[in-house]
């Protein structure tokens, strides 16, 4: 009889075994179900995917999850670039107190965050009641209820995700290049165009997936901010799970958000190291 | 060589841009002093009731229990389940292992809504829904790789010759994670355990998916005060909240510089 062969497994998998096994059981196996049934429910066959092109609500909301991602990842990077250069150009106690107030709007409960724009946009929200207040607008401003509340909600909540790469690359630059280019007879704008902002690219393109991945996905804000009226992709899918029991169609929309999450990781991973990017947003 | 003008006028605007970021959730503390019975900014008086609702009622009060419950198991299932994960894959580190670890990370990058529906399938069938074992697991699996980077991090400055000596003069596996790599890592383990009881503690969007009546927590409360946008005391909840954060952040920020003194010294 011959032998089997069995390969020799390291002992330290022995370690790993508890959390993965948990993980393809319980969390892995139900996602692939999921894409099952993005085939299958209501009845076998494309149907579900068929709607991306006869439906005109699914379309509408695809596209405005898309433009929100699109406008949200470029104010946020825009102003995190802002916030990352001036923490690498300031002196250790200014970096540091910056930092400290970059990392208390991390830990700040997103619902609480949620809440205080609540507060601050309504209708008679303070912002609109000052500015009533003080004759600059005669009516308030809508603030809420549409795309520029999600917006505003979810730069806020952005900012800090993209700082934080941006800090990384900006970190691993070398600066004798920007005093060659200074010595050179540069100025301090055409060294920062020509030289600075080009050497950090690959930083702004990772914090600028890293957002829109995020954003892509993101549910508490939209859905308060935007109340009923911006529909996002996250919000319709737990509409069609508990208010219509549309599985198909959740699945479908899932799968489309998964691929399209997994897409832009894999697309970030080859302008900088997934580990740097994580490593630093632990939250 | 000298900051110029344009150097530091962005400096200015980026101290507003982080001001922007901090000072919106203190209006919190305005409006949880409103006299009045609704949501609104209290124009004279104050009135500390909303404060005196929130800690006598017994909804938010057992909202309050049940997020720590939740919390700290979660915290301590995940860090046990993380450390024993990151020091695996430390020991094994591999082309494969490197592949297992970008896949255990999934949790973190796939959009919770994604994650929820995911648990609310299959927690179905399980019976799991609206318990506190079904919150648990799905937290832990959620904080777990939090806790793998966390750990991972501290293990990539450890010298894999302390364990080889450990290993070469006779102690077990056990006795060498026990003895010679825990206390080593020890800060990415807290840290790690940190940041997955504030995962559990904040989360929302699976715990909407998974809880009903039984199981009401915090986030889940304060969604619900959000959503009727009423009832004053979710302001009173929010600087609560915001309390406790500044109280951990403070806590943590001590701690690390402890550590590094400890280390100069």
């Amino acid at each position: 009889m011959p032998r089997l062969q069995i390969p020799k497994l390291h002992p330290g998998w022995l370690l790993v075994a508890p959390f993965l096994i948990l993980l393809a059981a319980l969390y892995l196996g139900p996602i692939l179900n999921i894409a099952w049934l993005s085939f299958t429910d209501p009845e076998p066959g494309l149907g579900n995917y068929e709607k991306l092109v006869t439906s005109d609500a699914l379309a509408r909301i695809l596209w405005t999850t898309f433009r929100i991602c699109l406008v949200t990842t470029a104010f946020s990077v825009t102003l995190g670039y802002c916030i990352a250069y001036a923490m690498i150009h300031a002196g250790q106690g200014g970096r540091s107190r910056m930092l400290v107030l970059l990392l208390v709007s991390f830990w700040l409960s997103v619902l609480v965050r949620t809440f205080a724009w609540l507060m601050l946009l309504g209708n008679h929200g303070l912002v609109n009641d000052t500015l009533v207040g003080t004759g600059i607008i005669t009516r308030p401003i809508a603030f809420m209820r549409n795309e520029l509340g999600v917006l505003i909600g979810m730069v806020h909540y952005m900012i800090p995700y993209a700082v934080l790469p941006l800090l990384a690359s900006m970190q691993t630059m070398d600066s004798r290049v920007i005093a060659a280019s200074r010595n050179l007879g540069a100025t301090g704008a055409q060294t920062f165009w020509r030289i600075y902002l080009p050497l950090t690219l690959p930083g702004v393109a990772a914090a600028s997936m890293l957002i829109f991945i995020l954003s892509l996905g993101f549910y508490v804000t939209p859905a308060v901010l935007g109340g009923g009226k911006v529909l996002m992709v996250a919000e319709y899918i737990s509409v069609q799970l508990l208010v219509t029991l549309q599985w198909g169609t959740a699945a479908m929309l899932a799968v489309l958000l998964l691929l399209g999450v997994l897409a832009l990781l894999w697309l970030m991973s080859r302008f900088m190291k997934l580990s740097v990017v994580f490593g630093g947003s632990t939250r | 060589m000298k900051p110029g003008l344009l150097s530091r006028l962005n400096s200015a605007w980026a101290w507003v841009l982080l001001l922007f970021l901090v000072a919106p959730a203190l209006i919190a503390i305005p409006v949880s002093l409103t006299a009045k019975r609704f949501l609104s900014m209290p124009n004279g008086t104050y009135s500390l009731q909303h404060f005196h609702n929130l800690f006598t009622s017994p909804e938010w009060l057992s909202s309050f229990a049940q997020s720590a419950v939740i919390a700290v198991s979660t915290s301590a299932l995940a860090t046990v389940l993380g450390t024993l994960c990151a020091i695996g894959l430390w020991r094994i580190s591999s082309r494969f292992s490197e592949l297992v670890r970008a896949v255990l990370l999934l949790p973190l990058i796939v959009p919770q809504i994604i994650s929820a529906m995911a648990f609310y399938r299959l927690w179905i069938p399980l019976g799991l829904l609206d318990s506190y074992p079904g919150l648990i697991l799905a937290h832990t699996i959620l904080a777990t790789p939090m806790v793998l980077i966390t750990v991972s991090a501290s293990l990539a400055n450890f010298d894999p010759k302390l364990e080889q000596a450990s290993r070469n003069l006779g102690a077990s596996t056990g006795t060498t994670i026990r003895r010679v790599i825990l206390p080593s890592i020890r800060p990415g383990v807290i840290a790690g355990a940190l940041f997955a009881f504030i995962l559990s503690w904040d989360e929302i969007v699976v715990t909407l998916f998974l809880s009903k009546f039984n199981v009401y927590t915090l986030p889940r409360r304060m969604w619900n005060g959000i959503r009727e946008n009423t009832d004053p005391t979710v302001a009173a909840a929010a600087v609560v909240l915001i309390a406790i954060t500044l109280i951990a952040f403070a806590l943590s920020l001590i701690l690390s510089r402890h550590r590094a003194k400890a280390r100069q010294n």
